[in-house]
């Protein structure tokens, strides 16, 4: 027997939507047996991880409002992922963003209301798409590949937040702990639903998936995407820049981490210390794979990343595995998403061998 | 400046240099290949909790060291599954590699937090490892010298070994490698393996050698210094072994900033500058087209033999 491989003439639209449902299915199967092996409670520790925050209602809203940041930043870098530029340093554009919304809220003092939030808003935009301007230009006057040079960015913005909190920037009032002072109550941004922490960043990313989807479907910037990540060289022939491409996914995907991280600071954390690089730059990459690239596939699949974030945290208490745990189940799905990919642009065949093996295929 | 101090400096450089000088290998020898594994940091990690774990378990760090290689080589080889065999994008599982890793190590790394293990002894007589002079040849951990052999080693295969040569032909055209019969497939297999296993002693020298203990994330970023490491030796082996000790000596100046009255900027500074000066470094060899050697033409790319 010999598996082979077919190319079809389009991907399958089927597998496109089957493949990232079957990824997470088969995390879970999996996570149960090898859990089991190494002694920890398998099927608990899955339902703990994937069911147990759906279950509980009360857990919605930590969901939802871990969910708003993975959205935001993988719709970002799904348009460079489309086009085969690598931003792996969204984690150091979601921190200078909040830090450019801290800077805001410390310079407005006591002063509130929209316009001071609308500018803290705007100045982590900014924040993050001067981050990434940086590689982006590395990128297109020197070569340097972005790949690495957004990685070792993160790496600088972790020191300029570890100096911002504890030095200039560090809460008189805060018993030494370097972290800013707390935002007062009219700087922060406005709750939906009293009662809960569900802040206006959800609503914001609940309708830019939409807005996304929209500019990439309407758009000819949304066509020039599509092509240049399908087939670079027709891309070169039809006259799309390169380095263009280049500029605007990577300012895009800083632009949306650095959204991202504003609207944690003012919505969720409300105070920027040591503690907020939170990974949610890295895990926004498996959400924009899990979410096929697509902007109504990140907003789902932000959710489910979610999940096993606040699942992670529930399995800590109940079956006694650490928080990175819930790490180990996200990779999985990253994995299995990856090797699935075949399957969208390959047709799979099992061939009897004998010496029909040794037969070139049609088309060979 | 004393003696004393340079000599302790010295060899601070050389045990934060010897991580990313054995990873760094062990990535030079994937890419030439035509293998981008970006998965340096969680094989590192993976490494860093079989060896101590394996430590722990025999109270021998030689055994251990072996385990570090085993756990580097075993995590290298889901990558090497999805990208080989189901032709994934190398980039993205890569970076699920090290995420994996990282998760995979914190829980494992679980039941032995608090532990300590069996250092290495010296490899040579004693009054030459604590002579305070001669230590700075004689006194280090077995895995330096390892990884200081490992230079020559790798760049005599590559250079003029067979096999080295078959490696060298399947990452810079694969085609015509498989169509005069070579295994593209098997010689990425052993690349990927060794990348594993290389990257693995490297993140067991934090976690058994640095500091006998084990933690969450230890690496600490190094295996991505690693990567940025083989694209400033331009995939050449001597530059590798330079640009190490040029990455080594900046890690350090954090460490001696203060002490060497560099204390005008602020610790974070220091910090960050083997990153920063990571991309000016890239900047400039990949400015530089003769100067910065080029990658093999089958980098990164999937090999698809029937299509």
């Amino acid at each position: 027997m010999r598996i082979k491989l077919e190319k079809r003439p389009e991907p399958s639209r089927l597998m496109l939507v089957v493949t990232p449902i079957a990824s997470v299915l088969a995390t879970m199967l999996i996570g149960i047996i090898v859990f089991d092996a190494i002694g920890v409670k398998g099927l608990q520790a899955v339902i703990d991880i994937f069911l147990t925050p759906l279950l509980a209602s009360y857990k919605w809203q930590d969901v939802a409002v871990k969910a708003a940041p993975l959205i935001i930043i993988a719709l970002g870098l799904s348009l460079g992922n489309r086009a085969q530029v690598w931003n792996i340093g969204a984690e150091g554009q979601y921190i200078i963003g909040a830090l450019c919304a801290a800077g805001v809220g410390i310079a407005a003092g006591d002063a509130g209301g929209a316009p001071v939030m609308i500018a803290m808003i705007i100045a982590g935009i900014i924040g993050g798409t001067l981050w990434a301007a940086v590689p982006a230009f590395l990128r297109t006057r020197f070569n340097v590949n972005e790949i690495l040079s957004t990685l070792m960015f993160t790496y600088v913005a972790l020191q300029v937040l570890g100096y911002l909190v504890g030095g200039p920037w560090k809460d008189p009032n805060g018993r030494n702990f370097p972290a800013t002072a707390p935002l007062s109550p009219d700087q922060t941004l406005p709750i939906l639903f009293p009662g809960t922490t569900i802040h206006l960043g959800v609503a914001i990313a609940v309708i830019l998936p939409f807005v996304f989807w929209l500019i990439m479907s309407r758009s000819v910037f949304g066509f020039q995407i599509r092509v240049v990540g399908s087939a670079p060289q027709a891309a070169r022939h039809g006259g799309f820049d390169a380095k263009q491409t280049i500029w605007v996914t990577l300012l895009i995907g800083g632009a949306m981490a650095g959204l991202a991280g504003s609207l944690e600071f003012a919505g969720a954390l409300k105070t920027v210390n040591l503690g907020f690089p939170s990974g949610y730059g890295f895990t926004a990459i498996i959400v924009s794979f899990l979410g096929r690239l697509h902007p109504i596939g990140c907003l789902l699949a932000g959710i489910v990343l979610a999940v096993t974030y606040v699942g992670g945290q529930v399995a800590q208490t109940t079956v006694h595995i650490p928080n990175s745990t819930a790490g180990i189940f996200q990779a999985m799905m990253l994995f299995f998403i990856l090797a699935s990919d075949i399957l969208v642009r390959y047709r799979v065949r099992i061939v009897p061998s004998h010496k029909a093996a040794a037969v070139p295929a049609a088309g060979e | 400046m004393s003696l004393d101090f340079i000599i302790a400096a010295i060899i601070t450089v050389v045990g934060l240099t010897t991580p990313i000088l054995l990873a760094g290998l062990g990535e030079l020898v994937v890419e030439k290949s035509g293998v981008l594994n970006l998965g340096v940091e969680g094989m590192m990690l993976m490494g860093a909790i079989s060896g101590f774990g394996v430590t722990v378990m025999t109270f021998n760090p030689w055994i251990g060291i072996l385990g570090a290689a085993a756990g580097g080589a075993l995590s290298s080889m889901l990558f090497a599954v999805l990208v080989l065999q189901l032709n994934s994008n190398q980039v993205a599982t890569g970076l699920a590699l090290t995420i994996f890793g990282t998760g995979l190590s914190s829980l494992l790394g679980l039941s032995f937090v608090g532990r300590i293990v069996m250092p290495f002894g010296s490899i040579f007589p004693d009054f030459l490892a604590r002579d305070p002079i001669l230590k700075v040849i004689f006194g280090y951990s077995p895995i330096v010298y390892f990884a200081l052999i490992m230079v020559p080693v790798v760049a005599w295969f590559l250079k003029s070994t067979r096999a080295g040569l078959i490696l060298r032909a399947v990452g810079e055209n694969d085609h015509s490698a498989h169509s005069i019969g070579y295994s593209v497939i098997g010689v990425r297999y052993a690349a990927i393996a060794f990348g594993g296993a290389m990257a693995g002693i490297g993140g067991a020298y934090f976690s058994m050698v640095i500091t006998p203990m084990w933690a969450e994330k230890m690496t600490a970023g190094r295996g991505w210094i690693a990567l940025a490491l083989v694209v400033f030796a331009g995939w050449r082996t001597g530059r590798l072994l330079v640009g190490a000790y040029f990455f080594g000596i900046l890690m350090a100046l954090e460490l001696y900033a203060k002490a060497a009255g560099f204390s005008f900027l602020p610790s974070q500074f220091w910090a960050a500058m083997p990153y920063l000066m990571t991309v000016v470094a890239l900047a400039v060899i990949s400015a530089r087209k003769n100067a910065g050697g080029s990658a093999p033409a089958c980098l990164g790319k999937p090999f698809l033999p029937s299509t």
